[in-house]
């Protein structure tokens, strides 16, 4: 266990190692495409180069990141430093990577096949991914608006990539619009928190609210009502979702994926951070709020969703709906809910991308054929990726032994915990009526034949092929063992940074190799609890 | 006039312009009342004895960012509608009063900066430790390159993105 008291610069850089890599690989893509390309372009035809440079340099910055972020759980620094380093960090860059490796894994077949520019893709996506790695690790307001801001531009501009295609400039102005909008009320939100607590470091704010007599302050709750607005744009809860239909069906599928994922699970992250450990101390100020979020982010969009007749526009409204369960997680304001929705964003991660790689897949070129007519017949013509994408659907669904379910039960477990019954029980009542429009396609798939003139989709790439098998084959095998993936979850929420009265005692306790701030006894007592609540999950 | 006077004039004229910006027809004369919403804020900004700061927003966007704005609405010919916008007697009378209010009262606080200076220091306004020794710009740049490091860093990285995304946007095809 090393301790960093961010004395010198030096430890800012090792305690932000994964974001440096990947802003050092990001570079060297760009540098490699202004000075090197230029000389072999012309006599090599890049385009079907599928192994490129540029996504060998992204591969690798991500495999070293995710490196760098294991060596970083060892690490540990003060409560009210600028970055966080403790185990729920680590695990939120472990969900956020491996999403972007299994994006950037399955878009290089479509980037080859859509003729999309690679280095700007891929230079994009990793300031994407620095942005989102930021938004996770701040521990101070400032530091999470510039990293939800970096996150936010690169990826309006990935929307935007298929520059001769006017949903994809469409989508990307909207996402635009409708996001600097978001970031203003978030912005302002974090003005007025200043004005209440006279900080923007998290820790010290926390500890202003709950001992101090700011807690009815109006400033506070103007403050805390806008940055929830804010964060219900990103992570595009009902009533803040209305742009997400169109952007994710007007993105090109990979950016689509990523969006889903990465953009959605960085913003999650961070709220979840913010609310319920740093704003943990007073629930009142925003649990109503995110009760009715919740309740509305469950039950609109898995009604709309019913009626789809695109494939992608369907994902888009189900994955709204996934932000209602996960929200759910955040409403019970326990550390079970917390870890209940790391689990499920983890899940979700990897059967978002999955069926979404599926389905740009199914499209051919052009990104044309996604309707859900197009999937008549799939299960016969092209077995292997129908029994994959039946494995994705029925885990998104949330049918039993798939991660999503362990997931979901995880959740439900958390709310009947905490008391909240309703929310529970819609929970349940949302999931039966998503079985419908999940369901759908798979009839499609497999009850119903092809017109006679459908052509056939392409076999997919060895890298493509063996990248969604392995997920399926992830998410059965965490459906059927998720103990141990269960105990990860607990254990990276029990080892996140709670802002604690006494900042500078803590600061000698660990600099005397206590283990953590708090009182050891305490948190092991407490974990042990609720892993004897989770014996039930854990027998699958 | 006090100096709570001032600081509420130049909140008042920087929501009133606001309003009006976000309700005119014509971008060109939104862009103008903006540029009074900047120049009332930097007004607010000296009254805080922010005057790095109040500099800084004039400068910056009520020079650059405004002129900007300004091109490309004239490059897009979007000045031309034919909405009498200040040419009303209401219009020239909010316009004309803002103007003259603001205006007067910032010549006042330039000519008169040293009747106010004794003033500025008797009012609730706390001034941070150590602002007279190290003058105004000190406060900012010190926690800017020593706390907020890794602020500034991730800024610069912010900056790169949207730099190469406003160029892969707007470059001819290639292809």
């Amino acid at each position: 266990m090393r301790f960093f008291d961010f004395a010198s610069h030096g430890h800012y850089w090792l305690a932000l190692l994964p974001e440096v890599i990947l802003s050092l690989s990001a570079v060297a893509i760009l540098m490699r495409d202004a000075f090197v390309e230029k000389v072999s372009r012309g006599s090599v035809d890049l385009v079907d180069d599928r192994a490129s440079v540029e996504y060998l340099i992204t591969m690798y910055g991500i495999a070293a990141a995710l490196i760098a972020s294991l060596w970083l759980s060892d690490m540990s620094a003060p409560t009210d430093s600028l970055i966080a380093l403790d185990g729920f960090r680590v695990a939120a860059n472990f969900i956020l990577l491996g999403g972007a490796l299994l994006v950037v894994t399955l878009a290089n077949d479509y980037l080859a096949r859509e003729r999309l520019p690679t280095a700007e893709f891929h230079a994009l996506l990793l300031f994407a991914l620095v942005g989102m790695l930021v938004l996770v690790a701040a521990r101070d307001l400032i530091l999470l608006f510039v990293g939800l801001e970096l996150m936010s531009i690169a990826v309006y501009v990935l929307t935007g990539l298929v520059r001769n295609d006017s949903r994809s400039s469409e989508a990307s102005l909207k996402y635009f619009i409708v996001g600097a909008f978001a970031s203003a009320f978030l912005l302002y939100g974090i003005a007025l928190l200043y004005g209440a607590t006279g900080t923007t470091r998290l820790a010290t704010a926390a500890v202003a609210i709950t001992n101090e007599a700011v807690g009815g302050n109006f400033l506070l709750t103007a403050g805390v009502g806008m940055l929830i607005i804010g964060f219900g744009f990103k992570i595009a809860a009902v009533p803040f979702h209305m742009w997400t239909p169109d952007v994710y069906e007007g993105a090109p599928t990979p950016v689509t994926a990523l969006m889903a994922t990465g953009v959605k699970a960085a913003a999650f992250i961070a709220l979840l951070r913010v609310l319920t450990i740093d704003l943990g101390g007073v629930t009142d100020l925003w649990r109503t709020a995110i009760w009715w979020l919740a309740m509305l982010t469950m039950i609109v969009p898995n009604l709309i969703a019913l009626t789809q007749s695109d494939v992608k526009r369907m994902l888009a409204y189900s994955s709204i709906a996934h932000a209602g369960y996960l929200l759910v997680g955040v409403a019970t304001s326990s550390s079970l809910g917390r870890a209940g929705s790391l689990f499920y964003l983890a899940a979700y991660t990897v059967m978002t991308v999955g069926s979404l790689a599926i389905v740009f897949h199914v499209a051919g070129p052009g990104d044309r054929k996604s309707r859900i007519q197009d999937y008549r017949g799939l299960g016969w013509q092209r077995p292997g990726l129908a029994v994959v994408l039946l494995i994705f659907l029925l885990s998104l669904a949330g049918f039993p032994p798939t991660m999503g379910f362990v997931g979901k039960l995880f959740l439900l477990r958390a709310a009947i915990d905490a008391g909240e019954i309703i929310l529970a029980v819609t929970l349940v009542l949302t999931s039966l009526v998503a079985y419908y429009y999940y369901l759908r396609i798979v009839w499609k798939m497999y009850f119903e034949s092809a017109p006679e003139d459908a052509e056939i989709p392409e076999a997919p790439g060895v890298a493509f092929r063996w990248t969604v098998g392995l997920s399926a084959f992830a998410i059965i095998f965490a459906g059927l063992f998720p103990g141990r993936l269960i105990d990860r979850a607990q254990d990276a929420v029990s080892d996140s940074m709670v802002p604690s009265d006494e900042i500078s005692t803590s600061h000698m306790n660990e600099f005397h190799g206590s283990d953590l701030p708090r009182d050891p006894k305490v948190v092991s007592a407490e974990t042990g609890s609720q892993r004897e609540s989770l014996r039930e999950l854990r027998w699958r | 006039m006090s100096e709570n006077f001032l600081f509420q004039a130049f909140s008042a004229s920087a929501i009133l312009a606001a309003v009006i910006m976000v309700t005119r027809k014509n971008p060109v004369t939104a862009v103008i009342f903006l540029v009074v919403v900047f120049f009332s804020v930097s007004g607010m900004f000296l009254m805080l004895d922010a005057h790095y700061v109040a500099a800084i927003n004039v400068i910056l966007y009520g020079g650059a960012i405004m002129v900007l704005f300004l091109f490309v609405i004239m490059l897009l010919n979007l000045g031309h509608t034919k909405q009498k916008d200040l040419k009303g007697p209401m219009g020239g009378l909010v316009g004309g009063t803002i103007a003259v209010a603001f205006l007067g009262t910032l010549t006042q606080f330039f000519i008169g900066g040293s009747e106010f200076e004794g003033m500025s220091r008797q009012g609730d306004v706390q001034l941070p430790l150590g602002l007279e020794q190290q003058g105004v710009i000190a406060p900012i740049a010190r926690p800017l390159f020593t706390d907020y490091i890794i602020v500034l860093e991730v800024t610069g990285i912010l900056l790169l993105t949207a730099i190469v995304g406003a160029i892969f946007l707007t470059k001819k095809r290639s292809v």
